[in-house]
């Protein structure tokens, strides 16, 4: 378990007048003071995403004077991320996240040091990029990578400083410091891909990741200060639309495969296989083979030709709300298997969501309910905008 | 009556409700009553086995039933039970 190994204050870098100017509000703050500042300017932290949590926790650490920092991202800005990511601006679309953020944390504080590192981060160049860092800060968007992360850190004994967000709610907590639970204590597996929908799906409130990414930036400082309590074994829950924190106990898991007493992961594994993600990828495009599939552009010529077509709309009310095909019955995916009754069995139906992942599941679950006339529409709605028409917005 | 709070990802199982107000003595009974009322909860909760995901974890207060007596945890009647299941986004 990571411990915090405190440099001697004498080892510390000196502050220069402009930086003891700068940090004047921190320096008369007798839990950090003088040297409180300098283990800041001595300290490395490693962020990984600079998205929704990455945005408010780069720009923190920056403005509080952390001196080495490292960004893990491979991905470039679009014009849905400005909605919660304001480390980036208009003016960043099309460029690298890695570069933008770079930028804004500079600007805000010339004084630091910024390490970029363009790169997923895998099993192969986790420990490598890691083992520089004193404290990783997780603000990645997926399972295999949260895994990677949380096992990279106990390898090298690093704390991690945790928080995951979805809709209206967030997660955040401190893994593995001093005796403190992991990850994998918390959750020994991933769900099965597909389950858990992504923000992207799911959608997020855009103020949402500043709460969450600035609890990270907060826990970071005060592992790098040694002062406060931490999050470790705690496990803090936010929800927006209540207005509520919450906090429940978490403890390291003695049977943990990594963390615990007799460890069974000594080294990185496969974590997209971990996470069911190949075996999934090729279920399902074993069973997409065998499902028929209509492109948005055969389906009008059909619809226009007059042919008895029942078109099932599998999305949420409220993605119905900001964009629908006309003439499209909705019946949300989760709901799906309750209210088949309603759906004539012998029709012609063609399936779509919003991009056609939810249509393929809806279209299994129908073909094994006895349907044998169903297609999936290729693309979703969000093709049938590009290809049909244009009026019916994107989201 | 004990309450189960729903968290964001699973309301839309559940009528979009935020929270459940069950009549239970044990944790396993309480979660019975949850699926009983929002059908569409079960498959998110439970694995074809019948047993509670690996990834969805039930606190009573603010400890975890696998570390209490799983399913057989006792509930009192002011009890606040919490699913916490495992969430990933962070962009």
């Amino acid at each position: 378990m990571a411990t915090a190994t405190m440099t001697p204050a004498a080892a510390l870098p000196e502050l220069t007048n402009e930086e003891i100017l700068r940090y004047s509000r921190h320096l008369i703050l007798p839990e950090v003071g003088m040297e409180g500042q300098r283990r800041l300017k001595a300290a490395k932290v490693l962020m990984v995403g600079t998205g929704g949590l990455g945005a408010p926790l780069g720009m923190y650490l920056a403005a509080v004077g952390v001196g080495r920092i490292g960004i893990v991202d491979f991905d470039t800005v679009d014009v849905t991320n400005l909605q919660r990511q304001i480390i980036h601006g208009q003016k960043d679309i099309g460029r690298k996240k890695i570069d933008s953020a770079a930028e804004t944390m500079q600007d805000i504080n010339p004084y630091l040091e910024i390490v970029k590192h363009e790169t997923f981060l895998t099993s192969a160049n986790a420990l490598d990029i890691i083992k520089d860092y004193d404290v990783v800060v997780d603000g990645t968007d997926n399972f295999p990578t949260r895994y990677l992360v949380n096992d990279a850190c106990v390898l090298l004994n690093k704390p991690n400083a945790y928080g995951s967000i979805f809709r209206f709610e967030g997660q955040a907590t401190v893994f593995h410091h001093e005796d403190g639970p992991c990850y994998r204590c918390l959750y020994p597996e991933p769900p099965p891909p597909g389950l858990v929908p992504s923000c992207a799906e799911g959608g997020v409130l855009g103020i949402l990741p500043a709460i969450i990414g600035s609890i990270q930036a907060t826990e970071t400082v005060k592992l790098i200060l040694g002062k406060g309590e931490t999050l470790k074994g705690r496990l803090l829950l936010y929800d927006s639309l209540n207005m509520k924190f919450r906090e429940l106990k978490l403890r390291r898991n003695p049977e943990c495969p990594v963390c615990g007493d007799h460890p069974t992961v000594t080294e990185l594994i496969d974590y997209q296989e971990f996470c069911g993600i190949p075996q999934q990828a090729a279920k399902e495009a074993e069973q997409e083979g065998k499902l028929s599939e209509i492109t948005p552009l055969e389906l009008k010529a059909k619809l226009d030709a007059g042919e008895p077509i029942f078109v099932l709309d599998v999305r949420e009310p409220h993605e119905y709300e900001i964009a629908r095909i006309e003439g499209t019955t909705l019946i949300p995916l989760g709901q799906l298997a309750r209210r088949v009754e309603e759906l004539d069995s012998t029709a012609d139906i063609v399936i779509h969501c919003k991009s056609g992942m939810r249509s393929a599941k809806a279209q299994r679950l129908l073909k094994d309910m006895g349907f044998s006339r169903v297609t999936n529409l290729t693309g979703g709605i969000l093709r049938w905008s590009e290809d049909v028409d244009p009026d019916v917005p994107q989201y | 009556m004990a309450k189960i709070l729903i968290p964001t990802p699973l309301r839309q199982y559940a009528g979009g409700s935020d929270a459940v107000q069950v009549e239970a003595a044990t944790a396993g009974e309480a979660l019975e009553q949850l699926v009983s009322l929002h059908p569409d909860l079960k498959k998110q909760l439970f694995n074809d086995e019948g047993r509670l995901r690996s990834f969805v974890n039930v606190y009573v207060s603010d400890e975890d039933i696998r570390y209490l007596e799983r399913d057989k945890t006792p509930v009192k009647a002011d009890d606040t039970l919490s699913i916490v299941p495992s969430i990933a986004g962070g962009r």
